[in-house]
């Protein structure tokens, strides 16, 4: 078991081409808070990005930062904070979620997941961010690609492959995002509704109106009462839940529209500032799966937004079944019992009939070994999946495995 | 330019290629015959022409798949072609090569505002899908200058741009899901209506790829909600380091206008004469500041540029108070490629991007340019995301001329990476800068590139010549040299 800990990228590189040539695959983190996703990996050596770390430019009134890849999310978060900044993708801390006790993570883990936040829906995740990297390819070679400006086609955009490829392709040492102004303002518009299919309906609304929502949720009852939030918790009801944020007149009157838009379907409410960002950082890192007892298998469903309330029908049949929706109905967070296949079966078969895909996020190792945690690749995304792994990472060394079989 | 060495067998095997494929394309849609082939020898980048070896218009599918089957058993190379608004040459043709066209593609297959998407044959037309959903107030972002003409597979073939990409992002940032098919003529869904596609990002790998991994044949977009009103400023400089502080400014102080363009005198004199928006001619620079949502955030941020404008001693300022005055306002910057082709027998449009605050070293260094090589040259600047366009005027009837504006368009898009920026924002590589690759990624950047490329098609059979200066064959390239060797830094902390 060798554990390396490379401080500069030339140590990455050294470490990788030493894997190669000795046949010995590696598992690749930065802060390994998300080592818990995928299919267990069998390597028995490590190498662990965490000591990469350090911002390397940071230039706000060019909307950019690069940092090495192992720097912490802390330290991105604080830098860009001081300058009222932040990354748009609005990226979730799952360590209460995956029980970790490593703290947010890293810039690299981040993209290597492709995280998002509610404000996927409408600026993007980690992918629409990613402007440029260095890397060491499974060969043991350097490579880069993109840049450090916001508008680049030059040459294949290996940023998007690399985002999301879960450490399977190249170890990404440095990354270039763009970031972003904060919001001046911020308010949520609440509808208390029971029924999926009216909050789908009001999100739909909201997210077809004019008012440039920047989140569209709702929790169910349960889940509601029990939010950290007195103004959740206290409704007796589901909730949706739309924010807005922008400067300030802007928010005030779209806050009001909406709240007359959306009063046909029921009650309405609002967040300000605090509680609107406590709500939203409770959807964005799981949080009504996230208590140390909840022990639950916990299931990440994407699908086509307009499908999110009869999936979520389908699924809520499962037992020990929990779940809430977040992007207008096009995400699902399912927790269901880990016993057999945690649903895994179920879950997809249900799926096939509204297209998208189911991610396994929390799970025993065992779990993980017998349910494919990744979506099962049809046969043309599959050959290619498995000719693009060969011409990043012919002999396998990079977390093999972790996201499909051979890959 | 050279391209690489045309397969004499195929150019011999012309009449039996065309009778194989007239076998899956019936009718019409085979195109042998000279004068007809002549349409097609250039794409938007009409200094370089070339005959195609063929020309194919397949209607459906299953004829596009069976077109690349065919030749790919037969070792053929193949073009794909949408519009054929290429700015850099992505689309022209190759002697020996079959040109695939898209274009009988052009239905919008299914507009569903639920989920707030389009699903659109490739030959749609960018500005027809924004058309066709306009009545219900929704758009499509990305709007090239070409949008009337361009096509949306091409769109994706080169990940288009326009002049709200910083707010909006670009092709890649407004796609949900592309039908491909690959030269071996398999058909591979992508995405669909879901926000996140699984596994690799292969629709993000696609988008971009300038033709070279596979031919789209359906795109799903995104489709935005109309925003309520859009107002524009128009910012008059007495110079461009004035003008390019004022960007600076309106960022840093958290505003994303919807589009901030630059434009240099030339450029606003060439306009203004061809189109009399209304533009200062007494400035060195001009910006038109596009501020687009809600009625209140609009006005309210209009003001708050307006102030920042005044800081950074804008010497005039108007504000559009009319749906009819805005669209004045971009009828100028709109039409600067051709108002420029007015004063000029001939330009030469660049496309590099650089980081913003380099703007008065570059153009400092533009203008001597210009004089070293008796050129003049127009700027237009997508000011917010730092993607200059200098267009470089020259006359092609006069020898040497053509040439000449070439070598000064290198210089200045290797000035770009110099100064930290990128060959193309929008543009593509195509084969305008394909030898310019170099300046910006190592061999071993390039390498990897193509190996992705050697997933996708081993045989180098689609769209070669295009993006990568040197063709390596996928052996070549994927052969290992590993070295037996010791434990890696012996000293590096480990556990």
């Amino acid at each position: 078991m060798t554990h390396f800990t490379p401080e500069t990228p030339d140590q990455v590189r050294e470490a990788v081409a030493w894997a190669v040539s000795e046949g010995a695959p590696l598992s690749v983190r930065g802060a390994g808070t998300k080592a818990s996703v995928g299919r267990p990996i069998n390597t028995s050596h490590e190498l662990d990005l965490s000591r990469l770390t350090g911002i390397t430019l940071y230039e706000a009134e060019e909307l950019i930062l690069q940092a090495w890849a192992g720097t912490p999310m802390s330290e991105i978060e604080a830098a860009l904070s001081a300058r009222n900044q932040r990354l748009e993708f609005e990226p979730p801390n799952y360590a209460a979620l995956l029980k970790s006790d490593k703290g947010a993570g890293t810039l690299g883990g981040a993209v290597a997941a492709n995280l998002a936040g509610p404000r996927r829906i409408k600026s993007g995740a980690a992918r629409d961010h990613f402007l440029g990297f260095e890397a060491v390819s499974g060969r043991g070679e350097d490579f880069k690609s993109g840049g450090r400006v916001v508008k680049n086609v030059t040459g294949y955009d290996l940023c998007k492959l690399m985002a999301g490829s879960w450490g399977t392709l190249g170890v990404m040492t440095r990354i270039t995002v763009k970031v972003m102004p904060v919001a001046e303002k911020q308010r949520t518009v609440l509808l208390a509704t029971d029924d999926p299919e009216t909050a789908v309906r009001a999100l739909t609304e909201g997210l077809n109106s004019p008012y440039d929502l920047s989140g569209a949720a709702w929790v169910p009852t349960a889940i509601a009462a029990r939010s950290g939030l007195s103004l959740i918790s206290g409704q007796g009801s589901g909730v949706a839940a739309l924010r807005l944020d922008g400067p300030g007149p802007s928010v005030e009157y779209r806050c009001e529209k909406l709240r007359q838009m959306l009063g046909v379907h029921g009650p309405t409410d609002e967040l300000h500032s605090r509680n609107s960002a406590g709500f939203w950082r409770e959807i964005r890192d799981v949080a009504p799966f996230s208590a140390s007892d909840d022990l639950r298998a916990v299931w990440r469903l994407s699908t086509a937004p307009s499908e999110g309330a009869a999936l979520y029908g389908s699924v809520m049949a499962l037992p020990g079944a929990e779940a809430f929706l977040d992007w207008g109905g096009g995400l699902i967070w399912l927790a269901v019992e880990g016993a057999g296949d945690a649903g895994a079966e179920a879950i997809r078969t249900a799926l096939q009939a509204h297209g998208g895909h189911a991610t396994l996020i929390r799970g025993g190792a065992d779990l993980r070994a017998a349910v494919e945690p990744f979506q099962p690749l049809k046969p043309g995304v599959r050959r290619l999946t498995e000719k693009i792994k060969q011409a990043f990472d012919p002999s396998g060394v990079l977390n093999p495995g972790r996201m499909y079989d051979g890959v | 330019m050279q391209m690489p060495e045309p397969d004499r067998g195929a150019i011999a095997r012309r009449e039996e290629i065309a009778a194989a494929l007239r076998a899956i394309v019936p009718g019409e849609g085979v195109i042998v015959d000279e004068d007809e082939r002549r349409p097609y020898e250039s794409d938007g980048l009409s200094a370089y022409q070339t005959l195609p070896l063929l020309v194919v218009l397949p209607e459906t599918v299953e004829q596009v798949s069976q077109v690349l089957r065919y030749c790919f058993e037969n070792g053929i190379k193949v073009v794909p072609r949408g519009a054929g608004t290429s700015l850099s040459g992505g689309a022209l043709p190759l002697e020996d090569g079959v040109l695939l066209g898209l274009g009988k593609f052009n239905r919008i297959l299914e507009v569903d505002y639920d989920n707030r998407c389009a699903r659109v044959q490739p030959g749609v037309t960018n500005l027809a899908i924004t058309k066709a959903v306009e009545a219900d107030g929704f758009y499509y972002a990305p709007d090239p200058s070409s949008q009337i003409a361009c096509s949306i597979g091409g769109n994706v073939a080169e990940n288009s741009g326009g002049v709200h990409c910083l707010k909006y992002g670009l092709t890649t940032n407004n796609l949900l899901g592309v039908q491909i098919v690959t030269i071996d003529g398999e058909v591979i869904e992508i995405g669909g209506k879901h926000l996140d596609s699984e596994a690799y990002d292969l629709l993000g790998v696609m988008t971009g790829s300038e033709g070279l991994l596979g031919v789209v044949t359906e795109v799903t977009v995104r489709l935005l909600r109309t925003p309520e009103t859009a107002r524009a400023v128009l910012l008059g400089f007495e110079t461009s380091e004035a003008a390019g502080d004022c960007v600076a400014k309106i960022i840093g102080a958290g505003i994303i206008p919807g589009g901030m363009e630059m434009m240099d005198k030339p450029a606003i004199h060439a306009a203004e004469d061809f189109v009399r928006a209304g533009y200062p001619l007494d400035v060195e620079a001009l910006l038109i500041v596009e501020l687009d949502g809600p009625t209140q955030e609009v006005d309210y941020l209009i003001d708050r540029v307006r102030e920042i404008a005044d800081g950074c001693g804008a010497v005039s300022q108007r504000v559009s108070e009319s749906e009819e005055e805005r669209l004045t306002f971009w009828a100028g910057r709109k039409a600067a490629f051709p108002a420029v082709g007015r004063i000029s027998p001939d330009y030469y449009c660049m496309d590099g991007t650089i980081p913003r605050h380099q703007l008065p070293k570059v153009l400092t260094r533009m203008n001597e340019l210009s004089s070293q090589y008796g050129l003049r040259v127009a700027n237009v600047f997508h000011a917010g995301d730092g993607n200059l366009h200098p267009l470089i005027l020259y006359d092609a009837n006069n020898p040497g001329e053509l040439e000449k504006a070439e070598d000064f368009g290198s210089d200045i898009l290797k000035l770009c990476v110099e100064v930290g920026g990128v060959l193309t924002g929008e543009h593509g590589v195509g084969v305008e800068k394909r030898d310019l690759m170099g300046t910006m990624f190592s061999e071993a950047d390039l390498q990897q590139q193509q190996r992705l490329k050697c997933a996708f098609d081993p045989g180098g059979l689609l769209n070669p010549g295009k993006v990568f200066p040197t063709l390596h064959r996928c052996a070549e390239l994927g052969r290992m040299h590993i070295h037996k060797g010791q434990m890696p830094f012996p000293d590096i902390p480990r556990f």
